[in-house]
């Protein structure tokens, strides 16, 4: 029990006649990056906005730091530190009158307030800048900014709800060197993304689809669990046309475009580099080159979806 | 006191905000003038066009002696009756006064003279003024004929009845008097609205809203941290309306300071209550303006008693001027700047501010909460 810090039992959200989240549940353990990975309307936001207390679920039970997030939201509050995309800033404040506002909100006060301004200001890498206008940073540096403002309280339980959105790349990458570093002192980083590099430096990934968590595991568990199938990426003549061929045949479990390439996964591995080699011979386009490879974490994905989508329509059919 | 950060970084941005604030500080004072010297009801130096058909002594000092005062002013001499239309027309005179041949004749014989006067109505209020001014100057004139005719002939008359009407609480009749506690109520419900609206949804534009909602403040910390240092602003405003009507326009405060300044407070939270409302509804900043303005300028420019008296209005719209707040401190206002009433007469008026402040912050923590679990 005290090695987890976020519990989720068969949770579930509805709007109306919509249901947003259905019956999810995972457990987050302590000091773990957890990526909580699903397209856009997935319920990601929904599931991050009941754990931080926002939105109070319809059924099911979700307990944060122990702490039940429907029956003592305040409590939660206290104890996690958020940020969201839009790194909610006051533009019209300097950088250190928006640390010393989030400061203040969480209680901070005189010597433990201005040593954590000074590591907030550090972190961020502003020092020198402290009484330059918000608004006038760039996208990083107020990102940075605003993960310090989350944290200032020292929080042992952080959430961050797609933090690395409209960030450049070099920026994003110190980010997540951030957040490693928070991880290692113990904070358990609760994350949601879409970026499938960013999943992959997850300890743990959570996929929802469609309200439901379709898939929970390590980067690596996930990439087994593509089944017994190997993974191969076909170059080829005319590749999209070659994705259509493979999409009708049965022995193809998942075929999807990269690039100017293909990758196809196969439902058996024996006998799947000739059955490719043969199918394209037979349509008459040039393979120049074909190779066994691990599955990315979009191959991944895109298979779960694929089968979530199947497992749908034979629902609704039935 | 976990509302004091909120406080300073509302006032730190309004600071910043340098136009924000001199809307908040300036706007009041400069409405004040434009209100108190445009809107002007007081009817004065009236065009009096003269048609003086008899020309003797007695119809000059009739003429003469009623546009000798600031009401009514002797502006056109008319030589014939064709030129009565274009003297109104043209506007050179609002009234002219036709004093027919014989009148002297008639009056010095002991008989009644009579005399026409014929008013511009186009601007019914200040048409009934002149026409009450001539009413009063001719009635007077033929009053003092009749005691010098008695007089002439060795008798003692006394006047039956001799009205002295005296006019309190404002006794010049100022218009700008009966204004000033109107535009007061008007410029603090509109900063007041517009800025706890404002700064409410903007924190929804920009995700701040959520920021604060994640930390462990609640909902009520949040709103009077925000309110506190508008409130506190706009009593500076009321301050300076106050000194401002006191040295332009001799509006001085007859009542108890405390008691006014314990009204100004009540109003103020009322539209922070109207605020909230419209903050809990509309999405954008221009949408919050929008509504803002809309239901606090229209309605008590019309509808509160502010210029035009409610009690000659259909019954539909003396109900919406009913749950006006402005309605009720327009009443406690005039009451205590004019008149010098105390608390007790006036308690209904300070319950109604009451009731409108409880439900509007009622409706929208209610709302509020509703985002929150909805």
């Amino acid at each position: 029990m005290n090695d987890v810090a976020v519990s989720v039992e068969s949770l579930t959200r509805t709007f109306g006649s919509f249901i947003a989240v259905d019956h999810v549940s995972f457990q987050v353990r302590r000091g773990e990056v957890f990526g909580f990975l699903g397209p856009n309307g997935a319920g990601k936001s929904t599931t991050i906005r009941m754990l931080c207390g926002l939105l109070s679920p319809t059924s099911g039970n979700a307990t944060v730091g122990g702490i039940d997030v429907a029956s003592d939201p305040d409590a939660v509050k206290a104890t996690i530190g958020y940020m969201s995309q839009r790194f909610s800033l006051y533009e019209d404040l300097t950088v250190e009158q928006n640390i010393r506002f989030y400061g203040g909100i969480y209680g901070l006060e005189g010597h433990r307030l201005a040593e954590r301004k000074t590591w907030a200001v550090r972190m961020a890498g502003l020092a020198g800048k402290e009484r330059e206008l918000t608004g006038s940073l760039s996208g990083g540096w107020k990102q940075r900014l605003a993960l310090g403002c989350a944290i200032l309280h020292e929080p042992p339980i952080l959430f961050l709800d797609e933090p690395t959105g409209g960030v450049d790349p070099v920026s994003r990458r110190e980010f997540w060197d951030l957040i490693y570093q928070l991880s290692n002192a113990g904070t358990t980083v609760f994350v949601t993304t879409h970026y499938m590099d960013e999943a992959e430096h997850c300890n743990t990934i959570g996929f929802i689809y469609a309200g439901k968590l379709v898939a929970i595991g390590s980067p690596t568990e996930l990439k087994q669990h593509m089944g017994a199938g190997a993974t191969y990426e076909v170059a080829c003549e005319r590749p999209l046309d070659a994705v259509d061929l493979f999409q009708r045949l049965p022995w193809a479990a998942e075929t999807s475009i990269f690039g100017s390439h293909c990758h196809v996964t196969l439902t058996s591995a024996a006998e799947g580099p000739d059955l490719i080699r043969k199918t394209l011979a037979e349509a008459g386009m040039a393979l120049h080159r074909l190779e066994s490879i691990t599955p990315s974490l979009e191959d991944v994905f895109i298979h779960l979806i694929s089968e979530e989508d199947k497992r749908l329509t034979r629902t609704e059919a039935s | 006191m976990t509302i004091l950060p909120i406080v300073r970084k509302e006032f730190r941005q309004i600071r910043r905000d340098k136009r924000a604030l001199g809307i908040l500080i300036f706007l009041p004072g400069f409405l004040l003038i434009l209100v108190g010297y445009a809107l002007n009801f007081d009817v004065k130096h009236v065009g009096v066009a003269v048609l003086d058909e008899d020309r003797t002594p007695e119809s000059r000092r009739l003429a003469e002696g009623l546009t000798n005062s600031e009401y009514l002013e002797y502006t056109w001499s008319i030589r014939d009756r064709s030129e009565v239309d274009a003297v109104l027309d043209g506007a050179q005179a609002r009234v002219v006064l036709i004093i027919p041949r014989g009148f002297s004749h008639t009056l010095l014989s002991g008989s009644t003279a009579t005399v026409q006067v014929l008013v511009d109505g186009s601007n019914p209020n200040s048409a009934s003024i002149s026409a009450a001014y001539m009413l009063i100057g001719i009635r007077d004139y033929s009053s003092r004929i009749l005691t010098e005719w008695m007089d002439r002939r060795g008798m003692e008359i006394a006047l039956p009845v001799d009205i002295r009407p005296r006019l309190w609480f404002n006794p010049e009749l100022k218009t700008a008097k009966f204004l000033v506690p109107g535009v007061f109520g008007l410029i603090l419900l509109l900063s007041t609205v517009i800025s706890t609206s404002l700064s409410v949804v903007r924190e929804k534009e920009l995700g701040t809203m959520e920021q604060l909602k994640t930390s462990p403040l609640h909902a009520y910390e949040i709103i009077i941290g925000k309110a506190l240092p508008y409130v506190g602003i706009a009593l500076v405003a009321a301050t300076i309306i106050l000194l401002m009507g006191w040295g332009l326009f001799d509006v001085t405060v007859r009542g108890s300071l405390l008691l006014l300044y314990g009204a100004i407070l009540l109003f103020l939270l009322a539209g922070l209550g109207q605020g909230l409302l419209i903050s809990a509804v509309a999405q954008t900043q221009q949408v919050a303006f929008f509504l803002s303005v809309f239901s606090s300028l229209l309605p008590t420019f019309l509808l509160s008693g502010f210029v035009f008296p409610l009690k000659s209005m259909p019954w539909l719209l003396q109900g919406i001027g009913a749950i006006l707040p402005t309605k009720y401190f327009l009443i406690i206002v005039r009451s205590i700047i004019l008149k010098d009433v105390g608390f007790w007469p006036l308690w209904p008026e300070f319950l109604a501010l009451g009731l409108f402040t409880l439900a509007t912050v009622t409706i929208s923590s209610i709302r509020l909460h509703r985002d929150l679990s909805s």
